[in-house]
């Protein structure tokens, strides 16, 4: 899932200084999983967020509190189109996805992060997160055991472990980091792969990456509608050139 | 190993001449003093057969590589031009290698590069658009196919005498020789080692060397740092990581007064150096006095290494 | 900017005939109980010490914490069963972290995590029932009104 942790609260109070009446919104999505925008710690930044401008504004601020299913799906956005109307800001503590899904459908309402998102992760006990994926769009994990030396190997080589593995850990930081070089070749060792590691893994197409732009994607049979009138706009386009066509070659 | 000459450098010609190579670094100065290269050029000129030129170490900024090596140039000291991948991704560091041959470099160690943490700006982004094998392999085909990564054509070929590091004290061990085959897969012609303190585990990893022939393919150097005190003994060991110094070593340097520790370290690095040359496959050492370039002349004296060979 | 707002608190002298408001979240099955048995022992504790009874720290979260603050409490304080002897196994641990949490927090927002403590205690410990109001009291006492009461 999408892991967050919360903003400190002097950030999110200085982007708010000029607005009274604000809501804050919440996501029950991947935050709520990760504890860091869901429905519970809207309450609790609302409370936070109006005890900090109480002491250090030195004014009283009203919010509004809400939480929606999802900030990264359209249909959602719909629900708190009431409280948008009677808010003059938004904090909004989805992921950076969601932020902008709100932007998109409010343009008139200044929309804030009240969180900084931290990548794609798994839990590893209670309370804790540790990044696996950074979505560079061209998956190698068939090749590396499963383990992905892209999120989890601190400089994202594809030869390594490098010089700075020891006892399994990475020199970046020995005590958290794991080397996931040395995870990768105990790995292959275990499912008899070692081959894949003898082997020079050529340099990376990083044009699938956000190095490559903004990334979409399309599912062609659901955006089937938008593609039906695009072949219906080129037909049109195309007869209105043909006519033109036709009307030059009588005139001359 | 083929008799044609990859780049013709001096240190290339040492090798093939079947002599034991000797080489030094020689850090660039941490901002635009010409005098501080100009000053260790002096003390190392015709001392070593190469010197290697650091490329911004442990990510703290210095002056760039290529300058520094081509003033050595100048100097009369034939430098070994590092690159590490961190700074710079596939189009900047081919450019830096054409740049680096019309300067007259001919000798260029490929290195990943010490992550940015390590150094004086912990808060950049870094590159890594590749690695280290990555990097020998571009190299190599620039040189040997005349080609771009991209498989355009070059405007005017170079010839470059490849090297990487290799750290066989690096987990897992038993993976270390095959990274090494990798190097030399991607194109190293020859390896400088991080420094040895174990000889016991280095002579296990030369002899995986020498049995999977590799040491037929490309000439391994020996890397080695005096240790001046007890107490840079015990920092290294704690604290620079893929770096274990044997308890005894460390006692032994403890064991005499601390006037006297410095001179101790030589004592032990000239044993070393003995050590190395009757490994097999052993073609040469790497003396890394790190900012003590004025001692490599009575080392490399000491170690009845001169006179160097004129080839 | 908390600490020093708190040694701005401290070193005012606390205003005249300054009564704290204190909340206390007390766990049924130890303090609330204490606090039973020190009334029946007829043992005097501080008035002005609101008791709000939960079935086990366990059920006190974060926000309860926060808003006590919010709507005007000086000093929040969580009394919860001996560690090891929840009755729900381990609530008063998941309280202890809260709290925990809360105080950074409050330092966070410049209320400052003195005024939040956690206690730990049984049913029939009237007597530290008791020493433990007193001490918040003091403490809440010296350090004078919470900053947002002071606005």
């Amino acid at each position: 899932m999408i892991v967050a942790e919360q903003k400190p609260m002097e950030e999110i109070a200085e982007m708010i200084k000029d607005f009274n009446k604000i809501l804050i919104l919440g996501c029950g999505g991947c935050v709520s999983v990760c504890l860091s925008g869901g429905e519970k710690e809207v309450g609790i930044m609302a409370s936070a967020l109006k005890m900090f401008v109480k002491n250090n504004q030195n004014r009283d601020i009203e919010i509004k509190e809400m939480t929606i299913s999802r900030q990264c799906d359209w249909e959602y956005f719909d629900m708190v189109k009431d409280a948008m109307a009677e808010v003059e800001a938004c904090v909004c503590i989805g992921c950076g996805a969601g932020v902008q899904g709100l932007v998109d459908v409010y343009p008139n309402v200044p929309i804030f992060p009240g969180l900084n998102t931290g990548g794609l992760a798994v839990g590893k006990v209670p309370g804790v997160w540790e990044e696996r994926c950074a979505g560079c769009g061209n998956c190698i994990l068939h090749l590396t055991g499963g383990l992905c030396p892209i999120a989890r190997c601190s400089k994202h080589i594809l030869n390594g472990p490098c010089g700075g593995s020891e006892k399994g850990m990475c020199e970046v930081d020995p005590k958290t980091i794991e080397c996931v070089w040395h995870l990768i070749y105990e790995r292959l060792k275990s499912i008899g792969k070692l081959d894949n590691i003898y082997k020079i893994m050529p340099m990376k197409d990083w044009s699938t990456s956000s190095d490559g732009g903004v990334r979409h994607l399309t599912r062609e049979d659901m955006a089937k509608l938008d593609a039906e009138e695009e072949h219906k706009k080129n037909v049109e386009l195309e007869k209105k050139a043909e006519e033109a066509e036709a009307a030059a070659k009588s005139q001359g | 190993m083929s008799d044609e000459l990859k780049s013709g450098s001096n240190l290339e010609k040492v090798f093939k001449g079947g002599h034991f190579a000797v080489t030094c670094e020689c850090g660039p100065p941490k901002g635009a003093d010409i005098e501080v290269i100009k000053k260790k050029a002096s003390y190392i000129k015709g001392k070593v057969d190469a010197a290697n030129v650091t490329d911004n170490q442990t990510a703290v900024v210095r002056m760039s590589s290529i300058a520094t090596s081509a003033i050595l140039i100048k100097e009369g000291v034939e430098p070994i031009m590092q690159m590490v991948t961190r700074d710079r991704n596939r189009i900047a560091a081919q450019s830096d290698v054409f740049g680096a041959y019309a300067l007259g470099i001919r000798n260029m160690l490929c290195l990943t590069g010490d992550h940015q943490k390590f150094g004086n700006h912990p808060r950049a982004k870094n590159v890594f658009d590749m690695d280290s094998i990555q990097l020998l392999d571009v190299v190599r085909t620039i040189r040997d196919e005349g080609k771009v990564n991209s498989g355009e054509e070059v405007e005017g070929g170079i010839g470059m005498f490849l090297g990487a590091a290799e750290n066989p004290f690096g987990d897992p061990f038993e993976f270390r020789v095959h990274r090494l085959a990798k190097k030399i897969a991607a194109g190293a012609n020859f390896i400088q080692t991080q420094c040895i303190y174990d000889m016991d585990r280095f002579k296990t990893f030369m002899k995986q060397a020498v049995d999977m022939g590799l040491t037929e393919k490309c000439y391994i150097m020996a890397g080695l740092t005096p240790l001046k005190s007890a107490g840079m003994a015990n920092y290294m060991n704690k604290f620079v990581a893929g770096i274990t110094i044997p308890q005894p070593l460390i006692d032994r340097i403890k064991g005499v007064e601390k006037g006297q520790q410095t001179e101790e370290g030589i004592k032990i690095l000239m044993e070393q150096i003995e050590e190395c040359r009757n490994i097999p496959g052993v073609a040469g050492a790497h003396i890394m006095a790190i900012e003590w370039e004025e001692k490599v002349p009575e080392l490399v004296e000491r170690a009845k290494l001169l006179p160097r060979p004129q080839v | 900017m908390s600490d020093h707002q708190e040694q701005v608190a401290v070193k005012e002298k606390p205003a005249e005939g300054f009564v704290p408001k204190i909340v206390a979240f007390t766990c049924n099955f130890c303090a609330y109980a204490a606090a039973d048995l020190a009334g029946s022992t007829r043992t005097e504790y501080p008035v002005n010490i609101k008791l709000i009874r939960v079935p086990c720290t366990g059920r006190v979260d974060v926000v309860h914490l926060l808003k006590a603050f919010e709507h005007g409490a000086d000093g929040v304080y969580v009394a919860g069963c001996l560690e090891g002897n929840c009755h729900f196994a381990e609530g008063n641990y998941w309280a202890k972290r809260r709290v925990r949490y809360a105080k950074k927090i409050l330092d966070e927002i410049g209320v400052g995590s003195r005024r939040l403590e956690m206690f730990n205690l049984s049913a029939a410990m009237f007597g530290r029932f008791v020493e433990v109001a007193n001490i918040m009291n003091d403490r809440i006492t010296e350090m004078g009104p919470s900053p947002l009461n002071k606005k």
